[in-house]
């Protein structure tokens, strides 16, 4: 078995699937999900790029109230009517960029898509011809979306609540057939995700046995397939209405406007954990790994991601206690977001008790993943806020919204894709990156990430309501609505340099960064088995499983500058020598 | 008193002399109507339980950094990987705070959404981009006037889009939206002015949709009510024209100094004649500007989109002569 | 399942079916697998359908009334005719597999066929329906504030609704006189045209799916070793006759 893995492992380049065949038509027409996954990472990095463009705009204009950069005589709208316009266009924009064409897709499509079959030892997910479909309707969205842009925008919120999207002039139509596709880009890759999860595991893996990022994958996947359907079905009724005025929301046609609401929640509420159940995953395998130790509470930790999965599809209402819905369903909606959270708090504990009496190592991966914790932390217990009917009152449509979202999709989310992009880095691409220029951007990410949006709930709890271009009614009143917008837009600046400054180390270590070995931070799920980059068919044979999160039998070898099967005449675990 | 009412004022105390301050705080405006006394204790003790577990999460981590970094030559030391009386009681306690703060949630928030009985009423009528306020006596505004110390509820629609009515220091926001009615109730403690915004994405003049809000002291506001009212009949046509023209949201489109804006401006219009996308061109007389308030899509101007609302039903036909005489002396 | 006779030349050799994709280790382990697959389809198909099928429900608690004056303008015979159309294609489809399953090709190619034949023939009775509706103007497209201008592209025969509506009691308790419901009956046809559009956007997809069945096997690629697709492929059509049975009853038979 040793000699398996350690033929498995070695690290020439010879024949990976980078190399295994060449030219464009083999990657634009590939079965294999490691190159899916590296083309998905590659697009949703570049829709990650818009969207951050679109949020600097933003953040310019509001650096001081009334219009700053939008509607004065500029490329941005030449008188302040059309700055406004520019201004809902953008903002609107910058959401749907961001939640469709980035987070959602995100973490499956990127990463778990070049991790999950090797995780599983297997060759490819179930249904590789799928992959590429997947791959390819995203690709269509964007370009939806890209016609949405250049032919005139879109201003409704990325939210697109009627009556406003059945009555604005505005590209609804193309935006909604985006979406649609989109959304089948993603049940797809769940549906996909499922089946592997269920068929291609190797012998000897049961349930228990799987790495908790597969958990994590397969509750996201279950969400995917079960919620993107209402979404289809929500855009398609929207449609309608606007194509052949078939009343459905518009009240001037019979319709009712809450009743968007309800269907628009459905899907966009399980959305979140869409988001953030595979970001957890991450993080159960990189504390783990990064502190030697075992994952405390393993089988809480996987089933509270099923939990969270199907809690969450129970909960829509919670974005709807001042739509003027019934006091009673808000009641059962808040009781129901309450018991959400609880799950979601004991995986906090339980990466905190991995910590406890480990072997602790700062790189980057950890960074992130240690920032994660943090900035989630503080995004979901501002969810109580939130969840809490009373003060909901006053905060709804406040900043202090878009502060709790910020944390939890970009503190959260985007901070542990930073974690999982770092910690598969070597894998994916075969190379290891600075890992100092990395800890100093996490750094940078994490601090100027707060100073973006700590401010944005004083806002919020001081009365600025969201989406507003001019909040000049309010800073005439109170200047500190000045001077917390304006702290928000330079954290923004320094935040964007951070990820610039990330960029440019990850690209530099394509071309200059040392070769990776098969298992740099010492992990022992199953990818680690395999060399670095993989080969084209992963494994030869199904490997043989252990327990993904004991790391006894895994000792540094400091010629290689990477982690290798203890060998038996090594003392005992405790004095193993550290990098 | 209730449980939850005697809990409500203890928090309040709690949290004053923790923060050192009595009414206005770093966190919230002025507390500045009664419900706020439904909202704020639930939010500092929110606060406080965040504060509370977020430094124990940063101070642990921070410690374990410290405390278990790796060292070399040492490695992690054996411990169990699960230990059930640790993980339930780390269950249980998040749970009865979260039920905590459920209940306190959802008393105070009964206690807003249901309004006392005698409760003095005012429609409010929202339209991009501005609100309508319109009180007993028939007289319409484009501020809020309350009495203080008196409970006013708020009846609102929406003519076109979803809105929603804020008003931060008097802790109410409701959505107001088409073809239904959705209501408020609020009541001031203190006589003064208030900000009121819309806080529901309406379009391009979102952020311009607010309203300031007057608390009248007591006496004063069954006065002002009355000379609102009668104010109007003592002006002349044109003056009361510009009222109508501010009170009912003309001005949210038109402006009257050639301001380019959604819709035309009415300055000098008068007289001219102007081009439209669905009809001959026509001079702008008495006749087209009570066409154009009825029903504004029987002639589009050329440039502009057919975005304005009817105001059937809403001027009657003395109103809209007055509106007439005032876009007359627009020069 | 192995008897050679059964099988085609090119799949001779056991060891490595033509049709096997290279990551799956038997075609057993890849038909379990693909069935799962096209199960969660079916899970996606219901909740998209089920966003539907909550909008009637809420709609028709709302407001019965619109909903029983609607279905006057529906044939039943028609509705009848099309379910019954359906189930008895459902069957040929199920009979498709099992011959599939036995390796009779030619067995299988009739079964589509036919399941074709009936997909065409709903169809044909669909557009007739559609076609009479459009005639009266029976669409949704009525403008109800008068904020908007009404711009209609059919405008309704009011003349045939009144003549129809009056033959049937007002459903509803509140004595509205006719003029109102016929006014307001054009609702009910929204969620008409929502529902058994979407369905028959189905329908035209199954052809498309049959059809590929149909080529696939007239190349020889099913037998008994190998006739994964035609089941799921059956699967998906079983669905969407299932969902017709519950719409014609919702839509055709209301009291």
């Amino acid at each position: 078995m040793e000699k398996e893995i350690a033929g498995s492992m070695s690290t020439s380049a010879t024949d990976n699937y980078l190399t295994h065949s060449r030219g464009l038509k083999s990657w634009l027409f590939t079965l294999d999900h490691k190159r899916i996954g590296v083309m998905y990472l590659v697009s949703i990095m570049t829709a990650l790029a818009v969207g951050g463009f679109l949020a600097m705009l933003i953040r310019v204009e509001l650096a001081a109230p009334g219009p700053t950069i939008m509607g004065n005589n500029s490329l941005l709208g030449s008188d302040p009517a059309a700055g406004k316009d520019i201004y809902n266009q953008i903002f609107t924009l910058h959401g749907a960029v961001m939640i469709f064409l980035f987070i959602i897709p995100g973490v499956p499509a990127a990463l778990g898509n070049f991790v999950l079959p090797v995780m599983l030892g297997a060759k490819d997910v179930a249904f590789p011809r799928l992959n590429l479909v997947s791959y390819y309707l995203w690709v269509i969205g964007a370009a939806f979306f890209l016609l949405v842009l250049v032919s005139g925008g879109l201003d409704t919120g990325w939210t697109l609540y009627a009556p406003y999207s059945t009555s604005t002039d505005t590209r609804v139509l193309s935006a909604g057939l985006g979406v649609f596709i989109l959304g089948f880009s993603s049940i797809f890759t769940g549906l996909n995700f499922i089946a592997t999860v269920h068929t291609l595991r190797p012998p000897g893996m049961t349930w228990f046995k799987m790495p908790l990022f597969v958990w994590a994958l397969y509750a996201t996947a279950v969400i995917q397939v079960l919620a993107t359907p209402v979404l289809g079905i929500t855009v398609l009724l929207l449609a309608a209405e606007l194509l052949f005025k078939v009343g459905i929301f518009d009240p001037a046609l019979g319709g009712d406007p809450v009743l968007f609401q309800h269907f628009f929640w459905f899907y966009s509420h399980p959305a979140v954990y869409i988001m953030i159940l595979p970001a957890m995953g991450i993080i159960s395998e990189t504390i783990s790994v990064f502190s030697r130790k075992h994952i405390f509470g393993y089988k809480f930790i996987a089933l509270s991601s099923v939990a969270i999965a199907l809690l969450g599809f129970l909960v829509w209402g919670h974005h709807m206690f001042i739509s003027g819905q019934s006091p009673l369903a808000s009641m059962i909606f808040s009781a129901l977001t309450f018991s959400v959270s609880i799950p979601s708090a004991i995986k906090v504990f339980n990466w905190l008790a991995t910590m406890y009496k480990g072997s602790i190592q700062l790189d980057t991966p950890m960074c992130y993943a240690l920032s994660f914790i943090l900035l989630f932390g503080i995004g979901g217990l501002t969810g109580l806020f939130l969840g809490a009917l009373s003060v909901d009152v006053i905060l709804h449509d406040t900043y202090f919204v878009v502060a709790h979202f910020h944390y939890t999709m970009m503190g959260g989310t985007l901070v542990a894709f930073l974690a999982g992009l770092h910690y598969w880095w070597p894998k994916i691409t075969g190379r290891m990156f600075n890992n100092r220029l990395g800890q100093i951007a996490a750094l940078m990410v994490f601090l100027s990430f707060n100073l973006t949006f700590f401010p944005q709930f004083l806002l919020g709890t001081r009365g600025m309501p969201r989406r507003y271009f001019d909040y000049s009614d309010l800073s005439k009143l109170d200047s500190s609505f000045t001077l917390l917008n304006l702290h928000s837009s330079v954290g923004a600046f320094l935040l964007g340099g951070a990820m610039v400054l990330t960029l440019s180390y990850l690209v530099h270590s394509l071309f200059r960064g040392r070769p990776a070995p098969a298992n740099p931070w010492g992990g022992n799920s199953l990818e680690w088995h395999c060399s670095s980059p993989p080969p084209h068919d992963n494994f030869a044979s199904p490997p043989a499983v252990g327990d993904p999160y004991d790391f006894t039998g895994l000792e540094y070898d400091p010629d290689l500058g990477g982690y290798v099967p203890r060998r038996r005449s090594v003392p005992a675990p405790e004095t193993q020598p550290v990098p | 008193m209730t449980a939850p009412g005697a809990i409500a004022p203890t928090l309040s105390t709690a949290s004053g002399w923790l923060l050192g301050q009595a009414g206005e705080s770093f966190w919230l405006p002025p507390p500045d109507s009664t419900l706020a006394g439904a909202v704020d204790p639930v939010f500092y003790f929110i606060l406080w339980v965040s504060v509370f577990f977020f430094g124990l999460i940063t101070l642990l981590m921070v410690l374990f950094l410290v405390r278990f970094r790796r060292r070399a030559g040492i490695g992690p030391t054996p411990s169990p990987s699960h230990n059930t009386p640790l993980e339930v009681t780390w269950s249980v306690i998040p749970l009865i705070l979260v039920i905590l703060i459920f209940y306190f949630g959802f008393t105070g928030y009964m206690d807003m959404r249901v309004p006392p009985r005698e409760a003095y009423e005012i429609h409010v009528v929202a339209q991009r981009w501005q609100w309508m306020f319109k009180y007993p006596n028939g007289h319409v505004d484009e501020n809020l006037h309350v009495p203080v110390d008196q409970a006013v509820r708020l009846i609102m629609q929406s003519k076109d889009v979803i809105h929603s009515l804020f008003i931060p220091d008097f802790r109410v926001k409701m959505d107001v939206v088409p073809g239904r009615y959705t209501k408020t109730w609020f009541q001031a403690k203190e006589p003064g002015q208030h900000l009121l915004l819309c806080t529901e994405y309406c379009g391009t003049g979102h952020s311009d949709m607010s309203a300031t809000v007057f608390v009248h002291a007591a006496g004063k506001f069954e006065k002002w009510l009355a000379d609102a009212g009668k104010f109007m009949e003592d002006l002349p046509p044109a003056e009361r024209g510009e009222l109508l023209y501010r009170r009912h949201g003309c001005q949210g489109c038109h402006s009257a100094d050639g301001t380019a804006k959604t819709g035309p401006s009415f300055q000098g219009i008068f007289g001219q004649t102007h081009a439209f996308t669905n009809a001959p061109p026509t001079q702008v007389d008495e006749n087209y500007i009570r066409e154009s308030i009825l029903e504004p899509s029987a002639k589009v101007r050329q440039g502009y989109s057919d975005k304005m609302n009817s105001y059937k039903g809403s001027l009657n036909d003395e109103e809209i002569a007055d509106l007439i005489e005032f876009i007359k002396s627009l020069k | 399942m192995t008897d050679a006779k059964a099988l085609p030349p090119e799949e001779a050799d056991a060891g490595h079916h033509r049709f096997l994709a290279h990551h799956f280790d038997s075609p057993e382990q890849q038909f379990y697998t693909g069935k799962l697959g096209m199960w969660l389809f079916l899970t996606t198909e219901i909740l998209f359908f089920g966003g539907l099928f909550c909008a009637y429900a809420v709609y028709r608690a709302n407001h019965p009334d619109i909903f029983v004056d609607g279905h006057h303008f529906l044939s039943t015979a028609l509705g009848a005719t099309n379910t019954a159309v359906l189930i008895f294609s459902s069957l040929t489809m199920a009979w498709s597999v099992r011959s599939a399953q036995l390796s009779r090709t030619r067995g299988l190619i009739a079964c589509l066929v036919t399941t074709l034949v009936c997909a065409f023939v709903f169809l044909g009775i669909k557009y007739v329906e559609y076609a009479e509706k459009m005639e009266h103007g029976l669409i949704p497209n009525r403008i109800y504030f008068e904020r908007l201008e009404p711009r209609l592209a059919f405008e309704p025969d009011e003349a045939y609704l009144r003549e129809k509506l009056s033959h049937y009691a007002d459903p509803s308790a509140a004595g509205e006189d006719l003029d109102l419901r016929v006014r307001k009956v054009r609702i009910f046809f929204g969620i008409y045209f929502c529902m058994t559009g979407l369905h028959a956007l189905h329908v035209i997809a199954g052809i498309g799916v049959i059809l590929w069945i149909l080529v696939r096997s007239l190349k020889g690629h099913f037998s008994s070793a190998y006739f994964g697709p035609v089941d799921y492929v059956g699967l998906y059509w079983h669905l969407v006759d299932l969902i017709w049975i519950y719409l014609f009853p919702l839509l055709y038979l209301i009291h």
